[in-house]
């Protein structure tokens, strides 16, 4: 028998996601089984097929797995970044760097999360990882 | 034991029409074009087939519209849409219905005016909720992802990747019906405009208008047909995501596993394969095939492609035709490397052909290296 949680039972796991970001808050469902987060949201575990899930904020930190700059002509705003970001938790997410030339993003470097509220849906972005001194 | 699709059907008859520019002409236009040219080669009429195999960016239900444009009645249809892979995975789904005795005649089909109609890509493909937000150019941007990991990791460069679209130029030169066929040096390609880096405007497939069109039939009866059969060996499909976000390891593709599950049905291995024809929708699909459909070791993609080894005369011929980077290119491109496989093992292929080939490898690429299928095909010395 599959079982749900309370919490994907009241709606589905894209509005409790979006929910969360309007909150300022970058959650994702967990596994109870496995213990493994996924991305992006879904009612099963990809990992492992269980059903039973909880929602946990992630810390937001990340690594560029990937990087392109799609070079949009500069009367329709210029170069911009397209990344593809390992969080720490594991998941891997589509995303872009901002705070720097989308030409200086590289693969490998540190990442942290912000959640972009500008416009209507809000959505998640990265910026440079500022190393303690 | 040999698998029992092994060497169970056969292709008689090939058609190509309007590669390049086709004005004025839609899709199914172009499509009953090459499968009048197909049936001709094969000396059957339309009312023989019975079985119809289809993929389209244009028709939600492609198997109807192209049955009602053709006025068949199939017996048994598949519209099967894994892009353009699609009809390379149709190879399998008729090799399967021909032997259960769901269809006689099989008919693989495409047709696309997509250069002509503006060279929009057309798409019926959902919203990509998580991705939307940053803007990714389809399909390019995930192919660039792709090319740039493969480069951290192994230290691919785009010179590389540059000679592949250099060989399969060169390819095209020995084509008359290829697109592009004008000189290409290495310089060329880096050279040109970069749209999403790595990847360079040269690095990218053509847009053209074509069609193409394959009629299979039951091996039994392969030979009462004018042409010598070509046999098909083994088949394997794979897909391990949908969006590029998804794929495990922007380094090895699903084609790993199509791969494996085709030449174990064929029973052939890399050193048996005389010509190979993969889908080049960008210069890095090449390097991630031959790696994955392994012909050369995981990260040696690079060395392998550069210096002409795939270029006529070098140590493997691949894409053939000239590809989707210098033959034809509309929009689902499956068909095509199809074809040009039939025709390297009858040997039609005039200049371009490959001395001897009796065993050609097709691979069939779709989505954002997110669907991949194999199918081996074999001239009856082989069978
Ligand atoms: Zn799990």
């Amino acid at each position: 028998m599959t079982k749900h949680s309370d919490q994907t039972n009241k709606s589905g796991p894209d509005m409790i996601y979006r929910s969360f970001l309007d909150r300022q808050i970058f959650a994702l469902p967990k596994c109870t089984k496995c213990n493994q987060f996924h991305f992006f949201p879904r009612v099963v575990c990809p990992h492992c097929g269980e059903f039973e899930l909880e929602w946990l904020a992630v810390s937001g930190k990340g690594q560029v797995y990937s990087t392109t700059t799609i070079r949009r002509k500069p009367e329709r705003g210029g170069p911009y970044n397209v990344c593809l970001i390992t969080l720490e938790e594991g998941p891997r997410m589509m995303s872009r760097i901002e705070g720097i030339d989308a030409e200086s993003v590289k693969i490998g470097d540190k990442v942290t999360a912000c959640i972009n509220n500008d416009s209507e849906e809000s959505f998640v972005v990265f910026t440079p990882t500022k190393e303690a001194n | 034991m040999a698998h029992n699709l092994r060497g169970s059907s056969a292709i008689v008859g090939v058609g190509l029409a309007g590669c390049g520019e086709a004005h004025g002409k839609m899709p199914l236009d172009i499509l009953a074009e090459a499968t009048h040219n197909a049936l001709d080669d094969a000396g059957l009429k339309l009312s023989d087939i019975d079985g119809l195999f289809t993929g389209s960016s244009y028709h939600f239900m492609p198997t109807l519209s192209t049955a009602e444009y053709l006025g068949i009645k199939p017996r048994f249809s598949d519209g099967s849409m894994v892009g353009g892979s699609s009809f390379v995975a149709h190879t399998l789904n008729a090799a399967m219905a021909l032997k259960t005795g769901l269809c006689d005649v099989a008919l693989i089909c495409y047709g696309s005016n997509q250069r002509t109609a503006g060279g929009k890509l057309a798409t019926m493909s959902e919203q990509q909720i998580y991705e939307a937000p940053y803007k990714p150019r389809y399909p390019i941007s995930s192919y660039a992802l792709a090319a740039a990991r493969h480069m951290y990791q192994y230290g691919t460069t785009r010179e590389q990747l540059a000679d592949i679209a250099v060989a399969a130029r060169q390819w095209a030169q020995l084509n008359p019906a290829a697109f592009a066929r004008k000189d290409l040096t290495r310089e060329d390609v880096l050279n040109s405009r970069m749209i999403s880096d790595p990847l360079s405007l040269l690095d990218c497939c053509l847009v053209t208008d074509g069609g193409g069109a394959v009629i299979m039939v039951s091996s039994e009866r392969a030979k009462d047909f004018p042409n010598k059969p070509v046999y098909l060996l083994g088949t394997g499909a794979a897909h391990w995501h949908r969006q590029i976000t998804q794929m495990p390891d922007l380094t090895v593709t699903a084609a790993k596993e199509s791969g494996e599950r085709a030449f174990k049905m064929a029973g052939v291995t890399q050193n048996d394969i005389d010509v190979v024809e993969v889908y080049d929708a960008f210069t890095i699909n090449t390097l991630l095939f031959l790696e994955d459909l392994g012909f050369c070791a995981k990260g040696e993609g690079g060395p392998f492609v550069s210096n002409g080894n795939i270029a006529p005369g070098g140590s493997l011929p691949v894409n053939t035709n000239g590809g989707g980077l210098s033959c034809v290119h509309p929009g689902m491109y499956g068909i095509f490397i199809l074809i040009e496989a039939i025709q390297q093992l009858r040997g039609d292929c005039g200049a371009r052909q490959v001395n001897n080939a009796e065993v050609a490898l097709v691979h069939g690429n779709g989505g954002v290296l997110s669907s991949q299928v194999t199918s081996i095909f074999g001239t009856e010395e082989v069978l």
